[in-house]
């Protein structure tokens, strides 16, 4: 019998990420995972942030978190994508060495004196008058007052290659059967799938036809402030080759639909539309002539090529063959094949905004077990859940980022309210205050969040107070420098001459106002570093857009403090059709804002839920 | 538990007919205690309503069971003898039934909307049928509360959401296949322009809307004492201004609705234009020009005795063309509003002018300022998203048009809809 303050099961990125935030917070936290090197392992391609889940890595940094500082760490190159389409959606994403993140989250997780990692197969939960008391272990009980669930694929994992079918999380690992544990709870499971491509030998690719594709040469990086004792690798970037299938691949795709797991009738789970198997493409995109495939490599000493975007549960010799089609792939070797995987998930909206269970206290849930995709979804939810495990151990407070805040709040109240038809994946789309929510600015908007709950290590906070007191100065200056368009115009800057002058952080917002040129009209800005510079314009040309969506912050503010009873027993409302019942019973919103994010909630379902909040409950006269 | 209300729906008393509405889930009961049964839904029976042994009235009762009903719930109507006295009996024989109160203002179509009736530009419609005077004003009431324009806000804001869901996928699925990103981004810039362009001629007919709700404003101009408080109540058929022989009489704007043939305007009868020493008069004279200036219409007047018209109204009269006789230039009107000369001319180019400026008949449907101006927002954010200097911007500027048409039938946020609704029936207050 062991005692920890916080017990996390599973060690993929939502449980390491869950283990060291709980650990931050001063819980003593046992990772308890099947094999010792399973910590920092990347089960599908070899690369970190993107698009929307970029932004997720920052505001995982921001928190004192580890995905960001164990990618930079390990990268093989980097780039920021989207540069063209304005900063709001700029995605830091970095092609990563497996062995080296690995390596460098072993090391970013030894650092945490109170974490232990403990090598085994948690058999089940236990369960005390209610309330979550440990886990069964293959080698022994283990008790603690918090317990997170982050089991990724394991939960009753079945793989499919063609018709083969196999139990298991992943290749060669055991799948986990707390399944039915988390049934007979009352909590609603169901399935999902997902699916990942089989690993090339790149030694048998002919990379001479191949086009590649290099890193930003500004070597972009998603830590601030780099906190990570873990070594850089010191090497020279890597590039990865772009080809695409074509009309033969397609056919053979097509011809051989019927041995595909998905369309042979195998597999009947709900896949997700945002990462679809090649399979998926050329059923449902059938007129294009080809779709881009990205050759990623798996590490600097290590042969295996990633084709991304060639997802599949088709037989090998089918993989093969379609394979083979495609330009430069003709003498392919394949050392692994694609295979989909089936696995059971919760609804998450069983979970409370802090992702504890609502039917058991005690237990909270991270990653694919509720129903997202993605390394950087699953590490985000798993800070938040380890935060809040840790809460409720050491009776710290406990953290909720909402919508307004951060792309992880906006993930967790889609989630909670909305449950998944399909695994979640972030996209900046999802967010409504998108110009607030950059990845240039995670560190402002979540850092000192993080600092008052004891998530942020001394050093990142100390680097960050420097950084903003540098930052406050430099927009101080900023604002005190003027110009008239005509002095600019002495310049040699063209800007129309409406007599108007202005701050230099409002000249900021116009084209011809370059940086170099200002630099040239104004010396002092010497004080001010380039980055620095670019992320004030970037505040600046938003500052418009940002101060007209206040009042809708605003409304959604005043929306979030109108509470409901967290017992609200919604049939009893007077107003409330069946249908809003059965949808809020479903989601349990916890304010009336909330409320109104559930969907199809109508504004008279709302008014009708309005006495019923706690602003508007009636004083009793004594 | 929601309380169950009670209140006249007709007109006061005494009249022929008066109609008692009671909505709420005691509704039947108290039909089963008045009436001693409940009779079939949607079917008007004749009962006889007793409370304490005494009968009240003889009436026609008819049951709705929610939520099929107007009101979303359980309702009933009592269709009584018009008397006080009965109106007043069975108001209180209903009211004294457990968990029943007499309604707010506003009360029952409040409730609609609660139970999912009616969106917000159906109560607005419902609001104004029943004060349309005209019928012209009716006519545009009825597509408003037939949910009208709660359609056309819903088929704009798909075309926003359509828009911006491929300006969306230029900015999320850059990483995945670069050249359909390129390739959405250029079709929505494309289809933007379109859309502003309708837009404007939309708001454009937003004028006409507003004039038929609010009627057409005519102002009445002219030196004093050439007859003009004469002329509108002879227009309005009924002494609405006071007329005397004294020149400067009037003081202040007089506004007399009129009814056109169908369509509604207000004659305004204004303070005449002359230099004066009096502080009153002049105040009363800087409104009659500011009136004009707004007016649809302008009437110069001058009398027959002194055929001399001041400010260019776009209509001129000679009044009191019974008095004396001059040539009467070919654009202007010769009436009498003593005698009655010449004024079904004047109606009837009146008429025409208000048929032209109206066309009633054609939909016209952005009639509030409320709906006018969120086509506005709609408007203006969508030219921000054609001229926007970065695709995130331009999904930005989508998005707040797809938000206001959102607005205008409630599909947005707490605090907008609940203002809207008790600003408008005062309820809970």
């Amino acid at each position: 019998m062991q005692t920890h303050d916080v017990i996390i099961v599973g060690a993929g990125h939502a449980g390491c990420e869950a283990a060291a935030a709980a650990a931050r917070r001063g819980a003593r936290v046992a990772l308890v995972t099947l094999r010792a090197d399973d910590p920092g392992t990347l089960s599908c391609n070899p690369a970190v942030g993107g698009i929307g889940k970029g932004h997720l890595v920052t505001e995982i940094d921001a928190l004192g978190g580890i995905m960001g500082r164990v990618a930079d760490a390990a990268r093989l190159q980097s780039r920021l994508l989207n540069r063209s389409k304005g900063p709001a959606v700029h995605g830091p994403r970095a092609q990563v060495d497996r062995a080296l993140y690995r390596a460098a989250m072993a090391e970013v997780l030894a650092e945490l004196p109170t974490l232990a990692i403990i090598t085994a197969a948690v058999e089940g939960l236990l369960v005390e008058r209610g309330r979550v008391a440990g886990v069964e272990t293959s080698v022994g009980r283990l008790s603690a007052p918090a317990v997170v669930l982050t089991t990724g694929t394991f939960l009753g994992g079945v793989m499919h290659i063609g018709s083969q079918r196999e139990a298991g999380g992943r290749v060669g690992a055991q799948a986990s059967d707390l399944g039915a544990a988390l049934r007979a709870m009352g909590l609603p499971v169901s399935r999902l799938k997902t699916g990942t491509p089989a690993r090339l030998d790149g030694r048998s690719i002919d990379w001479s036809v191949l086009e590649w594709q290099y890193g930003d040469g500004d070597d972009p990086r998603f830590s601030r402030f780099g906190i990570c004792s873990a070594a850089g690798n010191g090497r020279p970037p890597i590039p990865c080759a772009i080809t695409r299938t074509n009309a033969e691949t397609h056919r053979i795709i097509r011809d051989h639909l019927g041995e595909s797991a998905l369309y042979g009738g195998h597999i009947d789970s709900v896949g997700p539309r945002y990462c679809p198997s090649i399979e998926d493409k050329v059923v449902r995109f059938g007129d294009r002539d080809g779709h881009q495939i990205f050759l990623e490599p798996e590490g600097y000493d290590d042969i295996t090529i990633y084709p991304n975007g060639l997802s599949t549960s088709l037989p090998l010799h089918v993989q093969e063959k379609f394979i083979r089609s495609i330009k430069g792939l003709e003498q392919v070797v394949i050392l692994r094949p694609g295979y989909a995987i089936e696995y059971d998930h919760v609804d998450p909206r069983a979970l409370t905004p802090g992702l504890g269970a609502r039917a058991v206290p005690g237990l909270f849930l991270a990653g694919q077990i509720n129903g997202t995709t993605g390394y950087e979804e699953a590490a985000a939810q798993g800070l938040v859940a380890g935060a809040n495990a840790a809460a409720l151990a050491l009776n710290l407070p406990a953290l909720t980022i909402d919508r307004t805040q951060a792309y992880i709040g906006v993930m967790i109240d889609d989630l909670t309210l909305h449950g998944v038809a399909e695994p979640y994946r972030m996209f900046t789309s999802r967010a409504e205050y998108r110009l607030r929510l950059r990845a240039d600015n995670a560190d402002q908007r979540l850092t000192p969040l993080g600092q008052a709950l004891g998530l942020v290590p001394p050093a990142q906070a100390d680097a960050f107070a420097a950084a903003q007191a540098e930052r406050d100065a430099a927009r101080a200056l900023l604002d005190t420098l003027t110009a008239t368009p005509h002095q600019l115009a002495s310049h040699g800057i063209e800007v129309r001459q409406d007599g108007q002058s202005r701050s230099l952080f409002d000249w900021l917002r116009f084209p011809a106002v370059t940086h170099a040129a200002a630099r040239r009209v104004w010396p002092e800005l010497a004080s001010i570093s380039d980055d620095l510079l670019a992320s004030l314009a970037v505040d600046a040309n938003y500052a418009a857009y940002i101060a007209r969506q206040e009042a809708e912050v605003a409304a959604l503010r005043r929306d979030e403090a109108l509470a409901l009873p967290a017992d609200l027993d919604f049939a009893q409302v007077a107003g409330l059709s069946k249908e809003m019942i059965e949808r809020l019973s479903r989601a349990r919103p916890l304010t009336l804002g909330a409320a109104s994010r559930v969907a199809g909630i109508t504004p008279a379902a709302l008014i009708a839920l309005l006495p019923h909040t706690s602003r508007n409950k009636p004083t009793l006269a004594a | 538990m929601t309380d169950t209300i009670a209140a006249l729906a007709s007109g006061r008393p005494p009249a022929a007919l008066a109609i008692i509405r009671i909505s709420g889930p005691a509704a039947f009961a108290v039909v089963q205690q008045l009436a001693g049964r409940v009779p079939p839904p949607r079917r008007l029976s004749l009962c006889r309503l007793h409370h304490d042994g005494q009968l009240l009235d003889e009436a026609l009762v008819a049951v709705f069971p929610g939520p099929a009903s107007a009101s979303g719930e359980d309702l009933a109507e009592l269709h009584l003898h018009g008397g006080p006295a009965v109106v007043a009996g069975v108001l209180d024989a209903v009211t004294a039934q457990p968990g029943v109160r007499l309604a707010e203002p506003g009360e029952y179509t409040r409730r609609a909307f609660a139970s999912g009736r009616m969106d917000l530009t159906q109560v607005e419609g419902l609001a104004d049928l029943v004060s349309a005077e005209t019928a012209s004003q009716r006519d545009q009431a009825l597509a408003l509360a037939g949910g009208a324009l709660g359609r056309l806000a819903d088929q704009w804001r798909d075309r926003c959401l359509n828009v911006l869901a491929e300006a969306e996928a230029g900015l999320d699925f850059a990483e995945d296949e670069a050249d359909v990103a390129e390739r959405l981004d250029e079709a929505a810039r494309d289809q933007l322009a379109d859309m502003a362009d309708e837009l404007a001629a939309l708001i454009a007919d937003s004028a006409r809307a507003m004039r038929i709700r609010d009627g057409l404003t005519i102002a009445v101009t002219g030196p004093p004492n050439v007859g003009k408080s004469s002329l509108v109540n002879a227009l309005a058929m009924r002494d609405v201004a006071i007329v005397t022989a004294i020149p400067g009489t009037t003081r202040d704007a007089i506004e007399v609705p009129i009814d056109l043939n169908g369509v509604a305007a207000v004659l305004i009868d204004t303070a005449g234009l002359r230099d004066t020493d009096d502080p009153v008069e002049a105040i009363g004279i800087a409104r009659a020009r500011a009136r004009a200036a707004s007016a649809d219409l302008v009437i110069s007047v001058a009398s027959a005795e002194a055929p001399q018209w001041t400010g260019d109204g776009a209509l001129r009269l000679l009044n009191k063309c019974d008095l004396a006789a001059p040539d009467v230039p070919p654009d202007v009107l010769a009436v009498s509003a003593t005698t009655g000369a010449g004024l079904p001319a004047l109606r009837d180019w009146l008429s025409h002018w208000a048929h032209n400026l109206i066309r009633p008949g054609e939909p016209a449907l952005l009639s509030h300022a409320r709906h006018r101006a969120a086509f506005a927002d709609a408007e203006s954010a969508l030219g921000d998203a054609a001229m926007a200097s970065e695709p995130v911007l331009r999904a930005e500027a989508l998005r707040a048009a797809a938000h206001a048409f959102g607005r205008i039938a409630g599909r947005v946020g707490v605090d907008d809809v609940l203002d809207r609704i008790f600003s408008r029936f005062c309820v809970g207050k």
